[in-house]
């Protein structure tokens, strides 16, 4: 064993290690060595916020697990599923909107609106996502309902986990985690509805035919959901989660958190029925707040990482203020500011509009509107132009200088439509494309619905007198739901390049 | 291990004994979820030398309980895709060229298929995008020694050019100065006589003494007029595309040793429809031929 020199002094050692840090003061022994996980049995409460903590599970979980049956009629053409990412297809159906692969700025758009959301929500509120739409609380939340249906209550859990093993035990243990991997999954096998047609999927799934993809995904996620929701629960939140981190940056001291009113329980202590209040602050130390915790911590320490802002901590002071005939409230969303404010006598103001809210808030409207906007006006026309780079221009037996173009064709709309493409800008230029039937100037292009097309098209024209190889052009489509311009340039040479070609 | 080791104030955590400008490093044990990880590494990896091939021997390798072979799995694989591509490239097998060409479908895959043929086999003599380069002829103009229809284009890739095939294209230039069949003076004449035909200006006087040698040597072939002719292979000498070079020096070079250049039949090593899908994809990018 090695021998412990202390270059400090010998107090340092002696006190409490930090929580969740560090080994036993021996450290080597064995077992000692790790630092074992101190589990949590969060009491069930009742109140306002408990009731909108399950409202919100019932609408998420419904959401989820719903949305992939909600079928949406968009002809024959497409699929009728109302939420669907095709990748066969490279497609992303959304109600009634559809989008194409060239058009995943959209997601980022929405990654981008989902940020500035939550930058606005947690300076004005707090960390309410993780509190209450986050999936691994939601998650979380549901398994512990399993868990009080087979164990218990906290006291009756505590009991249990300390009891020996006995027929009783083992079998409350396995409902436990047969309900929990049933959970597990059934939130595995909702996700991969969202890839394919929900109702096809499911047959397929049952006689054995679906995709081995389709296995895999629900394997995985049942196995994340077990472990991350069932086994891991706060301390998926406390070490793995990287938004606490972040959000703790948009906090500041007029952000209303879950926050124990020092000025109004301190100094706290028991409290005999029929003795007075003078002197004294609130706070019975029952530590009813503590028990009912999900995340394991004494919110009375002041604001703290771990704390996730659900509520549920200000559902149980409430019940005991009520029963000892005090005003609820003890613990309640505050701010800093307001806490400080009345320790120094002053009347607490709430400031919502502050240049940080502000900010998110205008951000998020013009994203939001720019998102929108391009929604809205979105062609159901599009065209792309990929000018040939190798050979860039062809010299032909006549002297004609003869360009190449790849023209993306995409009709992302529900009826088949006839586009006319025409090319200007290019003196005597002629058109060609092999397999598209010629109208006069311009080549026709039918597409199906939903179709696309590439095609390899030609453009001829006399070479140039002067001295210019490189001319600005257009190609242009036509169709009944509108036009499409795309700029280009023709390519062309004096008589030297011409032969270097060869 | 030193004997001595020392303990952090804050956290109570003994320190490695390593220092870096002040900073010490705190010896906290691993994570019991990383220790995990790595014994399940550990197991992985015996588990893996059992089943799979691991271990090298001084006959040949540990096989391994699955059996399982790289080379198995690529000629597998291999077998798969030829399946896979015959089931999407049968409608090539059975559809006419034009029919292929007109089917925006068909055509698009015949492109992809022609493409990475090309690239394979075609690219190292007519360049990547199939421009050509001297003596090798440019697949991506309208000028064709052997015609440019599609039918055209499919017959030459099949039989080859001078490639040894019963059905071969043939032509042959002959070396009228090396083997003695004209004299110097009537090669520069003709020379003259060739540049003229493409609309430049030559000696008038060298242009009429090598009319009637033109009309006798060379027409037969290239016919009277110079335009070429598909059906041999000659090439038409009034346009702006010399294969071989379009100066006086190169025309002079091609008249006097008579090159001509070889390509190999690809008919014995690609499938009919191969040969489709490269006649399409030649054919398209040439910009439907001639
Ligand atoms: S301290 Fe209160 S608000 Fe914070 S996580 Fe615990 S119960 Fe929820
Ligand atoms: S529940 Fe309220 S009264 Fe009880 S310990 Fe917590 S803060 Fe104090």
């Amino acid at each position: 064993m090695t021998t412990v020199i202390n270059t400090i002094g010998n107090e340092a050692h002696k006190r409490a290690p930090a929580k969740g840090s560090g080994p036993s003061p021996a450290g080597g022994q064995p077992g000692g060595l790790y630092k074992k996980r101190e589990p949590i049995y969060p009491k069930l409460v009742h109140g306002k916020w408990r009731t909108i903590k399950w409202l919100v599970l019932i609408a998420t979980l419904g959401v989820y697990y719903l949305l992939p049956w909600f079928r949406w009629d968009r002809g024959p053409s497409a699929p009728s599923q109302a939420v669907l990412v095709d990748f066969t297809h490279a497609r992303f159906y959304f109600f009634f909107i559809q989008l194409w692969p060239q058009e995943v700025y959209y997601f980022t758009g929405l990654l981008v609106v989902a940020a500035l959301a939550m930058f606005l929500v947690t300076a004005l509120f707090g960390r309410l996502w993780c509190g209450y739409a986050c999936p691994q609380t939601v998650w979380t939340d549901l398994f512990i309902v399993a868990e009080r249906l087979f164990e218990g209550d906290r006291n009756a859990r505590m009991k249990l986990d300390a009891a020996p093993w006995s027929f009783d035990k083992a079998w409350r243990k396995t409902g436990k985690h047969a309900v929990w991997l049933a959970i597990s999954l059934a939130t595995g096998g909702a996700w991969i509805f969202y890839f394919h047609d929900a109702p096809t999927l499911m047959k397929q799934l049952f006689v054995g035919q679906a995709p081995m993809t389709a296995y895999a995904s629900a394997a995985i996620l049942t196995f994340t959901t077990y472990s991350l929701a069932g086994t891991m629960r706060e301390q998926v939140c406390t070490y793995m989660c990287p938004w606490p981190r972040i959000q703790g940056a948009m906090l500041d001291d007029h952000s209303l958190q879950v926050t124990y009113r020092v000025d109004r329980g301190e100094p706290r202590g028991a409290h005999k029925k029929g003795t007075g209040w003078e002197g004294r602050g609130d706070c019975v130390d029952c530590t009813q707040c503590v028990v009912v915790c999900p995340m394991g911590i004494d919110i009375r320490d002041g604001s703290q990482m771990e704390c996730i802002n659900c509520g549920l901590c200000i559902d149980a002071c409430d019940d005991i203020m009520t029963k000892v005939g005090r005003p609820r409230g003890l613990i309640a969303f505050d701010t800093d500011a307001a806490v400080l404010a009345r320790e120094e006598g002053r009347k607490p103001d709430y400031k919502f509009i502050r240049p940080r809210t502000l900010y998110y808030g205008v951000t998020l409207a013009v994203v939001s509107g720019i998102m929108l906007y391009g929604l809205l006006t979105r062609s159901p026309l599009a065209l792309d132009v990929i000018r040939d780079r190798n050979p860039t221009f062809v010299r032909l037996s006549d002297g004609d200088i003869r360009n190449g173009y790849t023209l993306k064709l995409m009709n992302r709309s529900n009826a088949p439509a006839t586009y006319r493409i025409s090319f200007s800008g290019v003196d005597g230029a002629r058109l060609k494309a092999v397999g598209a039937p010629m109208e006069g100037d311009s080549i026709d292009v039918a597409l199906g619905p939903d179709g696309q097309r590439s095609l390899q098209v030609f453009v001829t024209a006399p070479a140039p007198q002067d001295e210019r190889h490189s001319t600005p052009a257009l190609f242009k489509i036509n169709s009944p739901a509108g036009e499409a311009v795309k700029k280009t340039v023709f390519l062309s040479g004096d008589e030297g390049h011409g032969d270097e070609e060869r | 291990m030193s004997g001595s080791r020392e303990r952090d104030e804050h956290s109570g955590v003994e320190t490695t004994g390593h220092e870096w400008d002040g900073i010490k490093e705190l010896d906290n044990p691993l994570p019991r979820w990383w220790l995990w990880i790595f014994y399940a590494t550990i197991a992985f990896s015996v588990g893996y030398w059992v089943l799979m091939p691991a271990w090298p021997g001084i006959h040949g390798y540990t096989h391994g309980m699955l059996g399982n072979s790289a080379r198995a799995t690529v000629a597998q694989d291999l077998k798969d895709l030829a399946t896979q591509r015959g089931a999407a490239g049968a409608a090539l097998k059975t559809a006419s060229l034009q029919q292929i060409e007109a089917d925006p479908k068909l055509q698009s895959y015949a492109l992809s298929v022609g493409q990475s043929v090309f690239a394979d086999n075609c690219a190292p003599c007519h360049g990547q995008s199939g421009t050509g380069a001297k003596g090798y002829p440019n697949l991506r103009d309208d000028v064709w020694l052997w015609g440019g229809k599609l039918e055209d284009i499919q017959h030459t890739i099949t039989v080859g050019v001078r490639s040894g095939d019963p059905d071969q294209r043939f032509s042959q230039m002959p070396a009228f100065g090396r083997d003695g069949m004209l004299q110097p003076a009537q090669v520069n004449d003709l020379t003259e006589y060739v540049t003229a035909l493409s609309h430049r200006t030559a000696d008038a006087a060298a242009v009429a003494r090598a009319a009637p040698v033109f009309a006798q040597q060379c027409a037969a072939c290239h016919g009277a007029d110079g335009k070429g002719n598909q059906a041999f292979g000659a090439p038409n000498l009034t346009d702006a595309d010399w294969l071989y070079g379009a100066d006086r020096v190169s025309i002079h070079d091609q008249i006097w040793n008579g090159h001509g250049g070889v390509m190999p039949a690809w008919g014995h090593r690609f499938d009919p429809a191969t040969i489709k899908a490269l006649a399409v994809y030649i054919h398209v990018k040439s910009g439907g031929g001639q």
